[in-house]
């Protein structure tokens, strides 16, 4: 686990082309897992970046942010959608959930990076306490994202009057509609709906396996499994993972809250 | 089962400096996020293309720090860094042309409603 950016030196009793050198001077696992990272990154890109090109494509909403309500004419405002803290019904406060579920990420993204820095040291009492607290923080952001989900999908408690297309009769229909699915939504045109259970969905997932696997790092670490192997290199690796699922948050946050 | 023999551990103490690193950048990523924040409500939303562009920087700045001190590339080989960089070009073309794209299409009104 030597973290040295000089060039790697050649295996003693093996020439170069039996394999003597380690070119990227790190672990098999390591460079998979980097390689996986890079190969999930291009299928959030593609999901981010169509996501660019349908909202592109769409109306923006034209009048003053203070005048906006839903419609499906125009994309909505981010964060006229967002508004919602639990336990505070009623109360507009733009975007302060989601910069909650933004902090808690990044907060046990630091925790896994201190997890893996006592790993190093070989400290397994150190890497049991910030594992645990790692799995809390992925823990706690699902819980917030669940949360988000059913205020989603459930709605803001006042009706949107949503042209749909009527397939019996080849008409237009007004329908009131609240909250979501992937047929129909209250908040703007219908890929806005479909956008933010696929990518946020994604993402979530991404964290839920990530909290199996850091649960998983933790166990075997109480169990003494890397003692016992005499390196903590399954910690480095997993914590890749994890701060990969946090830098993915970092540009949803930016481009489906924010923007 | 043979008993498996508990191997005698040498626990390194912590090295204080790198630690502190490591709440630094921590600290910088939130009050880069943070900053996001109030720029989200402190500029007007007719500003759109600076808003867009700041916020932009500041993704790629978090981005950064995350990939280059949490991942720790920028303390592998040469060769690690640029295999995991040199790829990303296909994301800036997928984005450019995409967006693009879109734009385009908004301008011969393609959505109909």
């Amino acid at each position: 686990m030597a973290h040295t950016s000089a060039a790697p030196a050649t295996e003693l009793g093996k020439s170069v082309w039996d394999g003597g050198v380690s070119p990227m001077n790190a672990s098999y696992g390591k460079l998979m897992m980097w390689f996986f990272l890079l190969s999930d990154a291009f299928t959030f890109s593609g999901l981010l970046i169509t996501y660019g090109l349908i909202r592109a494509a769409h109306p923006a909403y034209p009048g003053t942010p203070a005048d906006f309500a839903f419609s499906s004419e125009y994309w909505p405002i981010p964060e006229k959608v967002f508004d919602a803290v639990p336990l505070l019904h009623g109360v507009e406060l733009p975007l302060v959930f989601v910069g909650l579920m933004t902090f808690i990420l990044i907060m046990s993204s630091v925790t896994m990076v201190l997890a893996v820095e006592a790993g190093h040291r070989m400290d397994r009492k150190a890497v049991e306490k910030w594992m645990l607290w790692t799995i809390v923080g992925g823990l706690t952001f699902l819980s917030c994202q669940a949360w988000e989900w059913t205020h989603f999908i459930v709605g803001t408690g006042t009706d949107t009057i949503v042209q749909k297309f009527n397939v019996l009769t080849g008409t237009m229909d007004a329908v009131a509609v609240q909250g979501a699915n992937l047929k129909i939504n209250q908040y703007g045109p219908q890929p806005f709906a479909d956008f933010f259970f696929f990518i946020t969905g994604f993402h979530g997932f991404h964290v839920f396996s990530g909290v199996l696997l850091n649960f998983l790092i933790y166990y075997n670490t109480v169990t003494g499994v890397y003692d016992r192997r005499g390196h903590y290199e399954m910690v480095e690796k997993v914590g890749l993972y994890w701060h990969f699922v946090d830098l993915v948050w970092v540009f949803v946050f930016t481009f489906f809250y924010l923007v | 089962m043979a008993h498996q023999h508990e191997p005698e551990i040498t626990v390194i103490p912590p090295d204080k400096e790198k630690i502190r690193h490591l709440w630094k950048v921590a600290l910088i990523l939130l009050v880069v996020t943070v900053f996001e924040f109030i720029i989200a409500f402190s500029i007007p939303h007719e500003y759109r293309t600076m808003r867009v562009a700041i916020f932009v920087v500041l993704t790629i700045v978090k981005a950064a720090y995350i990939v280059l001190e949490f991942m720790h590339l920028k303390h592998e080989v040469k060769v690690l860094f640029w295999s995991i960089m040199i790829p990303l070009v296909f994301v800036v073309w997928m984005l450019v042309a995409f967006v693009y794209e879109g734009i385009k299409m908004s301008d011969i009104n393609f959505i109909r409603w």
